[in-house]
């Protein structure tokens, strides 16, 4: 097993090096580390390396909710219709995503920048839906700490929105940053960005259908 | 003169002492950041068992700090802090972070790692962890006293002592373990995407492959661990139900504010985590070893794929064989089984780690340095440590075993103090690398034999202690006849001597700590190459510049122990060392 793991890497690795000259990876610059161009499949690579991370979160987390379900105090409430609406938008911001990097990869800039504050709109918009349902929850009298099931509806939602602030500043980032001086290019920020955004976009339709398969 | 002004403030910007020192991106200045937080930790660590060796033993006596006699509970908040300051502070820092963060770049020929930022944050996420960490002492209750492993329900619910100290101490691991996870995707990028040119998987140095597979433990095991953070921080704090059983009782009264949460659960997360971490603490030491042995015997490495994925298979195993911390938790007899059949397993790849070390000084020229004593000390303990492994794999010897001394002994070789001697024999061998300067070499080797002597004292006698049936985490040795501590008798007596080791061992430590300090202040000027090694980080100055190979971009034609080739007059090849300088070095 761990020969095949080498020898895959072992590929990747030669790819990398074909056609880039050394110098475009590698030119060391002497002003403190700030300047030196970092190739794209090493942002690749951080980003997977991240979702592993967050995926193996995710999935603890997961499994605590299959373990703990099965105990016999476990209730079940119906999740506020909201849910539905906030997934809707979340997967539409997925789609404006990739048409903003069409249209950076076009190097039309402006239809870019209308795309792209189009998604972080929506991604806010389904933060703010997610809240609404958290106060639908509290209103039918619904806390943290009525049921697990409850304690975890309340703790799925806030790690995925916490993640997908994280997303939203990353958006920001990519749109507000000035590039010139910067490691890497904006469609590449972009790129890395947009791969996160729908990691978490699945990630979102992974948990609601555990948490409305668990009831 | 304006214009000179302006100059000077162009470059004085990113020189200035705290973006140069403190708030640094350079890898080489966090790795020696890392590795002082851990000096740091490893002292503190020490002090606190110290604190418990002397109450273990003279009860009685009055200890500054502790108000008149330590109670009880102070024992065990010491031991939870102990545990938790050496586990995460020392092992999990200083050989994968410190040493990681500083050589891994430029053995690979990389002029920093992949996200300096990234390592900066991760450097001072750690900082924050081990102050709210040890803030703990100073708030009202004192320290936790769930020991490292914070089993719940004993975590969660109030004890009147360490409540609050247990809360900062789970923040602080949720600190911890984002920063983990930010340095161990740093490692892993730059390990896949920097390499220099020629720098082919297998002519890694084995120190590069323990970090990398160290990297990967830690990316999927931290995760883990930081969702059950999550889980116990609520059952605290938010009243949440994840792990407090109900109709538990609490002197005499039924805990109302939680039900029907399952204890084990908080095991299995935490275990999920915590095998991984054992080998997050000793991956690095064996890389070290490796690496040193070679060097110091002249000879290539023997069997260095065989090392390779006996490492990858030692990290695949790992996350196989978290149940077997849970033999005594009632958990089913056919899980039990088939978790010790995949423990002992692990015994392969260690054993042909320990055959090929063997195999490595075998017929060679051995030099006896500092750096290498230790490094031989390093294959000594981990083969101690690891053969009471298999004895307390079997679930049927680790029933009465488990909550005794024996498992105290086990891990302190095995993850302990294995580890610091891998750390040890790092910090020997790169100490001219980081600093330009020499430690005192007759002063390290007495370091050595008093500490390799010193340990072997603490912690034998422990095997023998838990086969007699002396329980660990007792704080009274006086309250049971059978453990003699009134009347000074019987397995107290062996507690004494242990005692006594214990404080020469960490006195021994002091001249560690002096030997370093003078090193750095007014040891002899390193060279380039003292120890003609053959790695890349032994190509550029002692200490290497800011972007470590000046702007070129090495080459590697070799693999990483090409030593006493034969044909050859000079007795190693660099790595760099062109086809064209080793055909005019023939002799």
């Amino acid at each position: 097993m761990p020969g095949t793991v080498a020898e895959e890497l072992e590929l990747q690795i030669e790819h990398g090096h074909g056609g880039v000259p050394p110098s475009r990876y590698l030119d060391g610059g002497g002003d403190r580390g700030g300047s030196r161009p970092i190739p794209r499949r090493a942002y690749i690579t951080g980003i997977t390396m991240l979702l592993g991370a967050i995926t193996m979160f995710f999935m603890a987390l997961a499994s605590a909710y299959f373990v703990r379900g099965g105990y016999d105090d476990w209730r079940s409430f119906s999740l506020p219709r909201i849910l539905w609406a906030n997934t809707l938008i979340l997967l539409l911001s997925s789609v404006t995503v990739e048409m903003a990097r069409k249209q950076l990869s076009r190097g039309m800039v402006a239809a870019f920048r209308n795309y792209w504050a189009l998604s972080t709109g929506l991604g806010l918009l389904f933060v703010g839906g997610q809240l609404i349902a958290w106060r639908q929850f509290r209103a039918a009298g619904v806390f943290v700490n009525t049921n697990p099931s409850s304690s975890f509806f309340y703790l799925f939602t806030a790690a995925h929105g916490l993640h997908l602030l994280g997303g939203i500043v990353a958006l920001l980032y990519v749109a507000f940053r000035s590039w010139n001086r910067a490691r890497t290019t904006q469609p590449i920020a972009a790129e890395i960005t947009a791969i996160y955004w729908h990691f978490l976009d699945g990630l979102w339709v992974f948990l609601l259908l555990l948490l409305s398969l668990g009831r | 003169m304006a214009s000179h002004a302006n100059v000077a403030h162009v470059h004085a910007a990113p020189s200035g002492f705290i973006r140069k020192y403190i708030f640094s991106v350079d890898h080489k200045v966090i790795g020696i950041q890392y590795y002082l937080l851990a000096l740091f930790s490893v002292f503190l660590g020490m002090t606190l068992s110290i604190f418990m060796r002397i109450h273990l033993v003279w009860p009685e006596i009055n200890i500054p700090f502790f108000g008149g006699q330590m109670k009880p509970e102070q024992y065990i908040a010491l031991l939870t802090m102990h545990g938790t300051i050496m586990v995460f502070m020392v092992l999990t820092t200083a050989p994968q972070s410190g040493f990681g963060n500083y050589f891994l770049p430029i053995q690979i020929g990389a002029a920093d790692m992949a996200f300096p930022v990234i390592n900066m944050l991760s450097f001072w996420t750690t900082f924050l962890s081990l102050v709210v960490m040890v803030a703990a002492f100073f708030v009202e209750g004192g320290a936790p006293i769930s020991g490292w492993t914070a089993y719940t329900p004993l975590s969660i619910l109030k004890q009147g002592v360490g409540d609050t100290g247990q809360t900062l101490w789970v923040i602080g691991l949720a600190i911890f373990c984002a920063a983990s996870l930010m340095g161990a995707l740093n490692f892993i990028t730059t390990l896949v995407d920097l390499r220099a040119p020629g720098l082919s998987l297998m002519r890694l140095p084995l120190t590069v492959w323990a970090w990398f597979v160290t990297a990967i433990l830690g990316l999927l095991a931290f995760g883990v661990l930081l969702a059950a953070c999550v889980l116990l921080l609520l059952d605290r704090v938010a009243g949440t139900s994840f792990f407090v059983p109900g109709g538990l009782v609490q002197t005499g009264q039924i805990v109302a504010e939680h039900s029907g949460g399952s204890p084990l659960l908080w095991q299995h997360l935490f275990w999920f985590f915590g095998h991984p971490e054992v080998y997050i603490a000793i991956l690095p030491g064996m890389g070290v070893a490796s690496h040193v042995l070679s060097t110091f015997s002249r000879k290539p490495v023997f069997g260095y794929r065989a090392m390779v994925y006996a490492l990858c298979g030692i990290g695949f195993l790992g996350f196989m064989v978290w149940g077997h911390h849970m033999f005594i938790s009632g958990m089913s007899p056919y899980t039990a089984f088939a978790f010790s059949i995949m423990t002992m397993s692990i015994g392969v790849p260690s054993a042909i780690k320990t055959f090929n070390w063997l195999g490595t000084l075998w017929g060679g020229r051995i030099h006896f340095t500092t750096a290498m004593l230790f490094a031989l000390g390093f294959v000594s303990l981990f083969v101690t440590g690891g053969l009471s492994g298999l004895f307390l794999a079997q679930p049927s010897v680790d029933l009465p075993l488990h909550d005794t001394y024996f498992v105290v002994a086990h891990f302190h070789l095995i993850m302990g103090v294995a580890a610091i001697f891998g750390i040890f024999a790092a910090t020997y061998f790169w100490f001219p690398k980081m600093f330009g300067k020499f430690m005192n070499e007759t002063i390290g080797k007495v370091h050595f034999w008093l500490t390799f002597a010193g340990v072997y004292c603490i912690f034998m006698p422990m095997h023998f202690l838990g086969i007699a049936g002396h329980m660990r985490r007792y704080a009274d040795l006086t309250a049971v006849d059978f453990l003699g501590g009134a009347k000074h008798i019987g397995l107290w007596k062996v507690q004494y001597f242990i005692s006594i080791a214990a404080f020469i061992t960490v006195s021994a430590q002091l001249l560690f700590l002096a030997n370093f300090i003078w090193g750095i202040w007014k040891g002899k000027r390193a060279p380039i190459n003292p120890w003609n090694a053959t790695t890349l980080e032994w190509t550029v100055p002692s200490p290497p510049p800011h972007d470590n190979f000046a702007g070129r971009v090495p080459t590697v034609y070799h693999g990483p122990y090409e030593f006493s080739v034969p044909g050859q007059k000079q007795d190693f090849i660099p790595q760099d060392m062109t086809p064209e300088e080793v055909l005019r070095d023939r002799s």
